[in-house]
């Protein structure tokens, strides 16, 4: 077993190590650059501030230079703020890290809970309303959903306030961002409990003289699990990206809006460390959901 | 009687489902006593394992027990509480499946499985549970048992899996097992050990079997009693040999001669011909009538009731009732007159 993680560690890296290099030599290939704007600044100007950034070096040799100080933890500073990204990363994953922590967390345990009953009391009102509801919300696109939230609940009725140095609420944007993936997980769940309520294994549990509860929570629910946990990749992959969008619309400062900003400012440096931050989370988390599948479902050796 | 441990009366089974109702048992009554083999014998969809299922009130959901009575040491099953019918299942009735490659769930180990129903239903903590699993795999010719307690159901071949089964449905001495065609999924030689096996069990440990099949060579020798049920009905009941030796039915006739026996050379089997009855529509007469080769006006009309050929043999053929005016009428032939 520890064999098989550090092979899948080992992997990780270097899967970390192509998204680097990839992101490094995709940005250098846009054309354009931070200091070309309508208002170009003196030439001179522009040549020491390319200078100061290494701008005026090869390629490759920029690269060097980048990830020498990225080992160092130093990912530079913002073109656009001067400020060190490092340090910027640090305070705006705090609040991402609860928003979609959070969301991801809620989603897994509202679909878990939502899904087992649907199939347990399937075609009853429950369900249809089940039903209704998560065919609704794995349809609206996030940006439409966070839009309509932020607009009907903050600015109509006035319940929550919009987000602000002094007010953090994160129900809104916790709820934008876990719908849909609630949504979907409900349905998973559901989909794969009457699957395995169906089997065999079920009517030995039932003829045992087990509990229901005991039929349903020890031997169906654990099954029904497999199917859930490989899609906890997914899973986490929308809530780095549905961040994005859900930080932009409601004006949190997180790292999703960090990238956006960076994105719209042409600001590098920052575009790069939020890229390479979200896909280390992102190999992070893959790893980890492989390990808990394997944890599950004793038919996947460690090999 | 006075030894009887299970008794099922009139026993009536439907499946609910959107394209009508499926009629898959229509009055099965049958006695179990004490330490006796049952067989219950028939094609695939004659109702079997869903009586089996009636029996413990496993059926999943369009299924419903439509009448009768199903009697356990004189308590009628079918009115109990679910508590008391849980207390029932797997410790005074226990039930081993078809298919043994999917009966075991696959994500707890053996023990952790066969613990669990020892300790639900007796006393036993947790180590002393683990002692009985490891006592009940060595009596049913696991090898290596304390290895196996640990292994997952997919680490297991299908026999050893059957055995597993057999180890759990025997963990808490039941009066009665269930086996519900236990071999039809193992090859040839398993199919023959694990019946081996069974019977061994049942000497030992004294409990009443009701053995399922549709294969009436597979049981012959080892039941006191066999039921040949056809569209959910008994066709024919009666001892091993009367059933192998003097049928009376025509489709326990057409049964017998679709098996292979030892010794018969290399004699045609003959399978019946033509499709299982519609549960759909039951026709009004014999449910047989369209496959049966002596099928007769009466056939089509009136249900065949069940009757007495010997002392401890029933068949629900009319022939048999031709038979006896056939008899009638031939005396009377020679006293002249002639009877249509
Ligand atoms: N879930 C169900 N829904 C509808 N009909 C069913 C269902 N389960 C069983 N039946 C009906 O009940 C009939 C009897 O089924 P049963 O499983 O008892 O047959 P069997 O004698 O055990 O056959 P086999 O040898 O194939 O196991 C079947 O023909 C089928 O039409
Ligand atoms: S009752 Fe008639 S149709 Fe049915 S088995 Fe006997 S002879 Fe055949
Ligand atoms: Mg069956």
């Amino acid at each position: 077993m520890w064999k098989y993680i550090l092979k899948r560690f080992g992997l990780a890296i270097v899967t970390v190590f192509i998204i680097i290099t990839i992101t490094f030599f995709t940005m250098n290939a846009i054309p354009g650059g931070p200091f070309e704007k309508e208002k170009a600044p003196d030439p001179a100007v522009k040549a020491l501030l390319e200078a100061r950034f290494h701008l005026d070096k090869p390629v490759p040799v920029q690269f060097w230079y980048y990830l020498t100080d990225m080992f160092r933890g130093d990912f530079g500073i913002s073109l656009k703020t001067g400020r060190n990204i490092m340090q910027t990363i640090n305070e705006s994953f705090a609040i991402s890290a609860k928003l979609g922590g959070i969301a991801a967390l809620a989603a897994l345990a509202a679909g878990l809970v939502l899904g087992s009953i649907a199939a347990i009391m399937r075609n009853g009102v429950f369900d249809r309303v089940i039903i209704f509801f998560t065919t609704l919300f794995v349809s609206v696109p996030s940006f439409v959903l966070a839009t309509l939230l932020l607009l009907v609940f903050c600015l109509k009725l006035a319940w929550f306030p919009v987000w602000s140095a002094e007010s953090h609420s994160y129900f809104l944007p916790i709820l934008a961002l876990a719908l849909y993936p609630m949504s979907y997980i409900t349905r998973l769940t559901k989909s794969s409990m009457l699957d395995v309520l169906g089997q065999d294994y079920i009517r030995t549990a039932r003829s045992k003289g087990l509990a229901e509860t005991k039929v349903i929570f020890k031997h169906a629910l654990r099954n029904a699990l497999i199917p859930v946990i490989t899609y906890m990749g997914p899973l986490v992959a929308y809530i780095l990206t549905g961040s994005l969008v859900v930080e932009t619309v409601f004006t949190i400062g997180g790292l999703g809006s960090k990238f956006v900003t960076g994105i719209t400012n042409r600001d590098y440096p920052m575009v790069m460390a939020t890229t390479i931050f979200l896909s280390v989370l992102m190999v992070v988390a893959t790893l980890i959901s492989d390990l808990i599948y394997k944890l599950v479902d004793p038919k996947i050796s460690f090999d | 009687m006075k030894d009887t441990l299970l008794n099922v009366k009139d026993l009536q089974t439907a499946f609910f489902t959107d394209s009508g109702v499926v009629r898959a048992v229509n009055g099965v009554s049958f006695n179990l006593e004490k330490g006796k083999v049952l067989g219950i014998v028939g094609e695939s969809g004659s109702g079997k394992s869903v009586t089996a299922y009636s029996i413990l009130r496993i059926l999943v959901d369009p299924g419903k027990v439509v009448g009768g009575e199903v009697f356990f040491k004189g308590e009628d099953v079918l009115k109990y509480s679910k508590r008391e019918i849980r207390s029932l299942r797997g410790e005074k009735i226990s039930i081993i499946f078809q298919d043994p490659m999917t009966s075991l769930n696959p994500v707890y180990t053996v023990g952790n499985q066969l613990m669990e129903t020892i300790m639900l239903h007796t006393d036993r903590n947790r180590s002393e549970a683990r002692q009985r699993a490891i006592e009940m795999l060595t009596l049913v010719g696991v090898n290596d048992p304390e290895k196996r307690v640990k292994q997952y159901p997919h680490e297991l071949s299908g026999g050893m899996r059957q055995r597993v089964m057999i180890a759990m449905a025997l963990a808490c001495e039941p009066d009665i097992l269930i086996a519900d065609e236990p071999t039809t999924a193992l090859d040839v030689t398993i199919q023959a050990q694990i019946l081996e096996l069974m019977q061994e069990l049942q000497k030992k440990l004294g409990m009443a079997i009701i053995i399922i099949t549709h294969d009436l060579g597979v049981i012959a020798d080892m039941c006191d009693e066999i039921i040949v049920m056809y569209a959910g009905r008994i066709c024919e009941r009666g001892t091993s040999d009367e059933i192998f030796y003097n049928p009376k039915h025509e489709y326990t006739k057409g049964l017998l001669r679709s098996i292979p026996k030892l010794g018969m050379g290399h004699i045609r089997l003959k399978p019946i011909g033509g499709s299982p009855v519609d549960l759909l529509n039951m026709p009004k007469g014999c449910a047989f009538a369209s496959r049966c080769d002596r099928a007769m006006k009466i056939c089509l009309t009136n249900q065949p009731d069940e009757i007495a050929i010997g002392p401890e043999h029933m068949a629900a053929c009319w022939m048999n009732v031709k038979a006896v005016y056939d008899e009638a009428a031939d005396s009377g032939n020679k006293q002249g007159g002639d009877d249509k």
